[in-house]
């Protein structure tokens, strides 16, 4: 397989999953913003939404006030954000297009069909009463797109591209989330776990779609520690830290049997990996739960460089 | 001659409008067709190219902008008689265009003997230095060719144009039966028509049997489709092609000359390419030796060329045989080489350089269509019979100017073909590119091609930069 093509293929799915992630922090963004009685605070929710996004800067740069419709507006279609959802989307075809002959047709298909939907869809601005049917779109993309890799790609080099990419970027987005909430989990002289602690957790879990997992995991309780360790340790939760470290190292192995040989990348993911495995969450608090994360950003992104350079992404 | 729409060959109607026997299946299953679900199909046709992504990029305009080639439901058929006829002098003209070259890259016979001027050679952007005394592996220049035909009566099917370069729009032959077959599968059981499919299953064949000497046998020659990347018009094409021949589809940035090979950058190290089909133009091909500036292509491969370390398809250089001066000289080129007569006629051609002709083209411009020498896709051509006083003053006042970069031809009575209308069908002017595959095993015609055909009512221009759009193209089994 061509270099340039596990790149493309690598990218493609890290636009989907980034757009995917996207569409459901904006989606939380408005379930609480619609839940905040007064302006003020729905206001600091959709701020929330484009710190964790990483896009409140530029999005100051050019607006100075978060209302609502201005934010998601910005955040799904907006022309001058590089990092808006419709070009993620159409980043994710222009990659498909280039690897076009490394893809099924069906998975070809999922993802033009998907950003013709969009493009049209987001041709105009968003109202708050069709905000929901965009999101579900662009869901629906990416679990289609999804769905046809599974049910119609041959388990091979390709194959396990398109999943490091998908997992590298799912494990960026975790992390990236809670990073941006870690405070409402750390134990506090003032937490009580009052109503109002309940709703930042829960909001928390939504973001990642954990919610009703760790309700099943957790019948009638909501203990911060317990999310934490949820959303970092669980070994069946997949969009855990975990859970996605635990894939890239399984398609890594896929690449290392097809090839016949590793590369340095498979070192560098099986240490990070084991230091997981072995810590606990009462030794991620001790040493800093933020300290901790900022680490675990910083490694993943050190992972996917090296198997881009590993595996000849570009000259 | 003719003006357009006045008299012309409908190739479904006869004079007094009686179906021609080629169409009589069809039509019998057209009639019995239900009208508003047809409307309701032909909507559909284009909502299902959408989907699988065979757009086109158009010259000029934002490179995001990605249009559709319409298509047309209403198929265009000939007869297995017609076709042998055409395979004959298909056939005999693509063996003459590869004579051709190798005489002109070598001993030049053809103008030693007078039958073509020296001129037409020199000056000739087309023809390569870089080729002179070299054969290519299997002596093939032109692995892939495209005959564009038109049709003007009964009998009469001209040649308009060879393409000998990269000629492209073989996505389309295969997407149409594609999408005729899955919205009309009945039609088929009751109309006999030769199959297409198996063209890039052919093409790789023939592209695998013209291994270069460096080739050492073994595993199969590996083939590679070279493409300009995403924003090339014909990029969708590229990425059909290589797919189906499960070809790796490759950039300039893919690959790089190592060991006196073309390899290109896997995800393991560095692979030996043996053939490469190449849709990028000869002056892109390799910055060392051509257009320096050129990130299209690999430098250095036409030192491995020429050393045997790869195949080029088509082989540099062919451009002189599809040039349009060299055109006029097909019929004696076609005589010389194969010591037979046409058996396709050209059309009438009065070459703007030479004094009488351009006389008489200036005399009759309004009556004439008249192309630049090494234009293509429709683009700088005066069609007289459509243009303004005003125009064909402009275009005189040009070709007065530069008469070598002219030639002319009578406006042809183009054959015409219904389309598919919500008023019902309306004849329009179509032409015909057939694809044909060059190897050392013999040439290979594929049962069908590219209709085009002018949307346009009266309109002669049928290339899809220009609004034409395509039909699915039938050959009629014995």
């Amino acid at each position: 397989m061509l270099g340039r093509a596990a790149n493309g293929v690598y990218w493609m799915h890290r636009y989907l999953e980034r757009a995917e992630n996207t569409a459901r922090l904006i989606d939380v963004g408005f379930h609480l913003a619609l839940t905040r009685g007064d302006k003020q605070s729905a206001d600091e929710e959709w701020k929330s939404v484009l710190t964790t996004t990483g896009q409140v800067e530029a999005y100051c740069r050019t607006h100075d006030d978060f209302g609502g419709p201005q934010v998601f507006n910005y955040l799904l279609r907006d022309k001058d954000n590089p990092g808006s959802v419709l070009q993620m989307v159409e980043n994710a075809r222009t990659n498909a297009r280039v690897v076009r002959t490394s893809i099924t047709n069906s998975v070809w298909e999922a993802t033009n069909e998907g950003w013709m939907t969009l493009h049209d869809l987001l041709s105009r601005p968003v109202r708050e009463s069709n905000l929901g049917e965009v999101l579900a779109t662009v869901r629906r993309q990416s679990m289609l797109v999804r769905g046809a890799l599974e049910g119609t790609m041959l388990r091979n080099e390709v194959f396990n591209f398109a999943r490091i990419g998908t997992f590298i970027e799912r494990a960026d987005s975790t992390a990236r989330i809670l990073d941006v909430k870690y405070y409402v989990l750390l134990p506090s002289v003032a937490w009580v776990g009052s109503s109002l602690d309940n709703v930042q957790w829960e909001t928390l879990l939504r973001s990642v779609a954990g919610n009703r997992a760790f309700t099943w995991l957790n019948p009638g309780s909501m203990d911060p520690k317990e999310i934490a360790r949820f959303l970092i340790l669980d070994g069946q939760f997949p969009r855990s830290l975990v859970f996605c470290y635990e894939k890239i190292r399984s398609n890594m192995a896929g690449l290392a049997k097809e090839y016949g040989h590793e590369v340095s990348a498979h070192e560098l993911l099986r240490d990070a990996g084991a230091r997981l495995h072995q810590t606990s969450i009462d030794e991620i608090f001790e040493g800093g739960l933020h300290e901790f994360l900022q680490d675990f950003i910083g490694k993943t992104v050190e992972i996917g460089n090296m198997i881009a350079a590993d595996y000849r992404f570009i000259e | 001659m003719t003006a357009a729409g006045t008299t012309n060959f409908d190739e479904m109607l006869n004079g007094d409008g009686a179906v021609r026997p080629a169409y009589s299946d069809f039509c019998e299953w057209y009639g019995s067709q239900d009208k508003a679900w047809l409307k309701r199909q032909d909507a559909e046709a284009e909502r299902f190219f959408r989907r699988i992504g065979i757009t086109f990029n158009v010259y000029g305009d934002d490179a995001a902008e990605e249009r559709l080639i319409p298509f047309d439901m209403i198929p265009r058929i000939i007869t297995a008689r017609e076709w042998r006829k055409l395979t004959r002098g298909i056939e005999q003209r693509v063996r003459a265009l590869n004579a051709f070259l190798q005489d002109l890259y070598h001993r030049q016979e053809i103008i030693r003997s007078g039958r073509l001027p020296v001129h037409a050679l020199r000056d000739n952007d087309a023809f390569l230095s870089q080729m002179i005394g070299f054969t290519p592996p299997g002596g093939v220049y032109t692995h892939i060719v495209g005959i564009d035909l038109v049709r003007t009566g009964p009998e009469e099917f001209m040649v308009l144009e060879d393409n000998a370069r990269t000629p492209s729009g073989v996505s389309y032959m295969l997407e149409n039966r594609e999408t005729m077959m899955a919205m009309f599968p009945e039609l088929f059981t009751k109309v006999p028509v030769r199959p297409v499919s198996d063209y890039p299953r052919r093409l790789a064949r023939s592209l695998r049997a013209c291994a270069p000497p460096a080739y050492r046998g073994g595993k199969r020659p590996v083939v590679a489709v070279l493409t300009p990347g995403i924003y090339n018009s014909a990029y969708f094409e590229h990425a059909y092609l290589a797919d189906q021949m499960g070809a790796e589809l490759v950039e300039g940035s893919d690959l790089r000359v190592m060991d006196g090979r073309v390899a290109m950058r896997t995800t393991t190290g560095y692979k030996a390419i043996d053939v490469i089909y190449r849709r990028v133009d000869d002056d892109y091909l390799d910055p060392l030796t051509f257009n320096s500036s050129s990130v299209l292509g690999v430098a250095g491969i036409m030192d491995v060329y020429r050393a045997g370390g790869i195949t080029i398809a088509n082989a540099p250089g062919t451009g002189i045989a599809d040039d349009k001066a060299i055109y006029s000289y097909m019929p004696e080129i076609v005589e010389f080489y194969t010591g037979e007569k046409p058996i396709l006629n050209n059309v009438p051609t009065w070459r703007c350089s030479e004094a009488d002709s351009l006389a008489y083209v200036l005399d009759n411009l309004k009556d004439l269509v008249v192309k630049e020498v090494h234009g293509s896709g429709g683009y700088g051509m005066l069609i007289g019979p459509t243009s303004s006083k005003k125009e064909l003053a402009a275009f005189e006042a040009k070709l007065r100017a530069k008469p070598d970069n002219y030639i002319a031809q009578p406006t042809l009575s183009l054959s015409t073909v219904p389309i598919f209308t919500n008023a019902g069908l309306a004849p329009r002017h179509v032409d015909l590119r057939p694809f044909v595959l060059v190897s050392p095993d013999g040439i290979d015609i594929t049962p069908g091609g590219l209709t085009r055909v002018a949307l346009k009512k009266g309109s002669l221009v049928v290339n899809s930069s220009q609004g034409g759009g395509t039909k699915d193209t039938w050959v009629l089994d014995e």
